[in-house]
Formats: structure tokens, sequence, C-alpha cells
């Protein structure tokens, strides 16, 4: 059992840090074109005390990256908000849709870096369930990350989100070269003890190209 | 003779504005969005300093910096990053990497790098023996 839950623990640790380092990676690229169009500003202004007509359309253009920047650095903010909070309680109800909605946002800096494009596509209505969402984000990063390395040329991984009669599910679909990857290796110990802890089951089919993980409604 | 410099970053509002910063000081600069235009460029120019992101899309910093330095052994490169940790740091050196610059860059710092860059460039360096001699 200690074995089990040193598992969990390393897994959710690594998760964790995998997705700060991105989020802090993603805010440093923001402050960087803030710092840059800062300094611009500040160069413009001695050239205007030096006499120098400033072009008020350069202006309103620097004006405009940093708004953007600024709604950037608010978004990745957000985010990181809601992924702090999902650790907060071991069950909560949630939608499916929202979780998605969310690893896909936090994973999208990943993908680029892997030149993957991530395409969720959401259920028109919310797939509830009661969960532990940090577990199951943590289960649905696992899969993403295995999904991707297994993407085929056209480079894309589709998160389908569904709700069975039995079922809540979740597709990642397009994941064209499953026969290639080393399907032995997946899921691993830490897949395992995951799906174990929310109840839930998890599918890798060759033949239609995607990773199904079937949740329970409730915990 | 200004400086040649090529910057490399995926991120468009960054690398326009830095490079117009440069050019405003006195610098030859020219830019790429991608790792593979660089390894294109360095080709048909010669830079005394690229500056380029550790982290972009397709190719990593890591692979980026070694095949610059096959195209070019004696390219100056400095690597800009948000956040690298030290052993990656220290393995980028060794790979040939002037220096690992976190972003935001301070640009007085960031200028005197690539001027030493340009003095200490083996090239310059031949000549001023050569001079000697």
């Amino acid at each position: 059992m200690n074995g089990q839950l040193e598992i969990i623990a390393q897994s959710g640790l690594q998760f964790f840090g995998k997705i700060a380092a991105s989020i802090s990676h993603e805010i440093k690229n923001v402050l960087a074109i803030i710092n840059e169009n800062a300094g611009l500003l500040e160069d413009l202004t001695l050239m205007a005390e030096r006499g120098m007509a400033i072009d008020p359309q350069r202006l309103k253009a620097l004006s405009r990256t940093l708004m953007k920047q600024i709604k950037r650095a608010d978004a990745i903010v957000k985010n990181m908000n809601r992924f702090a909070h999902s650790a907060d309680a071991s069950l909560q109800t949630i939608d499916l849709n929202d979780v998605i909605e969310l690893l896909a946002a936090l994973s999208n800096r990943i993908a680029v870096m892997r030149g993957i494009t991530l395409n969720p596509q959401l259920n028109e209505n919310p797939v509830t369930l009661k969960t532990s969402p940090f577990l199951l984000m943590n289960l649905l990063w696992l899969c993403l990350d295995f999904a991707m390395g297994a993407a085929g040329d056209d480079k894309v991984v589709e998160l389908v989100t569904q709700k069975a009669d039995a079922n809540i599910q979740i597709r990642f679909k397009r994941i064209d070269c499953l026969a290639k990857a080393a399907l032995q290796l997946f899921p691993t110990e830490r897949e395992k003890r995951l799906l174990e802890l929310l109840k839930a089951e998890l599918e890798v089919s060759s033949e239609n190209r995607e990773i199904l993980v079937k949740l329970a409604e409730e915990v | 003779m200004a400086e040649k410099v090529l910057i490399v970053d995926d991120e468009k509002d960054f690398l326009e504005i830095i490079a117009e910063r440069l050019g405003v000081r006195g610098m030859d600069v020219s830019t790429a969005t991608s790792a593979e235009d660089a390894l294109h460029m360095v080709e048909k120019k010669s830079y005394d300093v690229v500056i380029m992101d550790f982290m972009m899309p397709a190719l990593d910093g890591f692979k980026a910096l070694k095949l610059l330095k096959q195209k070019q052994p004696e390219i100056q490169i400095i690597l800009l990053t948000g956040n690298v940790p030290q052993q990656k740091r220290l393995e980028a050196k060794k790979l040939g990497a002037l220096d690992v610059i976190e972003k935001p860059p301070d640009l007085k710092a960031l200028i005197q790098k690539i001027k030493k860059a340009k003095k200490d460039h083996p090239s310059v360096r031949r000549k001023k023996r050569q001079k000697k001699k």
C-alpha cells in the first residue's frame, strides 16, 4: 500500500512540477515582451526629448501589444489558479468539459513544443461527475502525454468528452502511431494506480487509434 | 563596424521589438522565428552573434545549438530562456553556447555580451594575431 501511495504521490508531484514549469516559462515570455515594449517606449521618449517626431500610430501599436500581453498573462494566471485549486478537496462535483478545457490550455505550450495541435471536442451538455479533480487531471495528462508521443504525421490529438449510458468517457483520438508505440509500456503502474483510485477503466485500441478512459459518475 | 546579430525566437512580438531596439543602437540585426530558418540563414550570411530562444517548437535548444555549431563551428551563440535549470545551463555551455541569459533580458547587459562576443570571435582574434606578426 505504501508503495502504491508513493507512486501516486510521485506522479502527482511530477505532474504539478511539469505544469508549473511550463506556466512559469510562458509568463517569462510575456514579461520579456512587456519589457521590450516598455524599453522601446523609453527609447521613443528619449528621441522625442531630442526633438524627434513620434508617429502616434507607433504608440497605438505598442499600447495594443501591451494590452494583448496583459490579457495573455491574465489567462495564464487564471488557468494556473484553477489548476492549483484542483487539489483543494479530495472529492468535488465537476464538469468533465471544464477539466478537459483546462488540461488542454495547461498542456498547450508543451504540445506546441512537440509540434502537436490539441483539439478538444467538448460535449454540448455538461458531463458531471464526483471525483478527485487533481488525480483525474493527472491520469488524463499521462494519457495525453502518451498520445502526443504516438501522434501521427498530422500531429493532432483530439480530446472528446462523452456521456454514455452507464459511464462517462474521454477519448484521445487520432493517435496514428499507436501500433508502432510500445503498447506494453502503457498503461504503466502509475496509470493503473490512478485508475484504481478513480474507479476508472482504460482501453488502448490501435485499430481505432485511440485511448478510451471510462470514468465512474461517482468515486 | 556594426555587430551582425541574428535573433531567433518564435515570439514575434518579442523578436520585432528587440530587433528594432538593437538596430537603433547601431547593430545590423536579422531575425528568424524558428531554428530551422536560422540554420538556413547562417549558411548564407556570417553573423558575429546568434541570440536564440532555448525553447522553441520543433527543434529544441540543444538540437538547434548542436546543428548551428556543426554548420558554423566558430559561431557565437547566446541562449535566451524563460527558466532553465543549472544542469541544462552547464550542458548548453559544454555544447558551445557562449552564455545563457534569462528572459526578460537586460538590454545593456545583452549589448555588452554581444560586443564582447564580437571582440572575442575566433576570426577577430586570428586577424589580430596576424597583424602582430
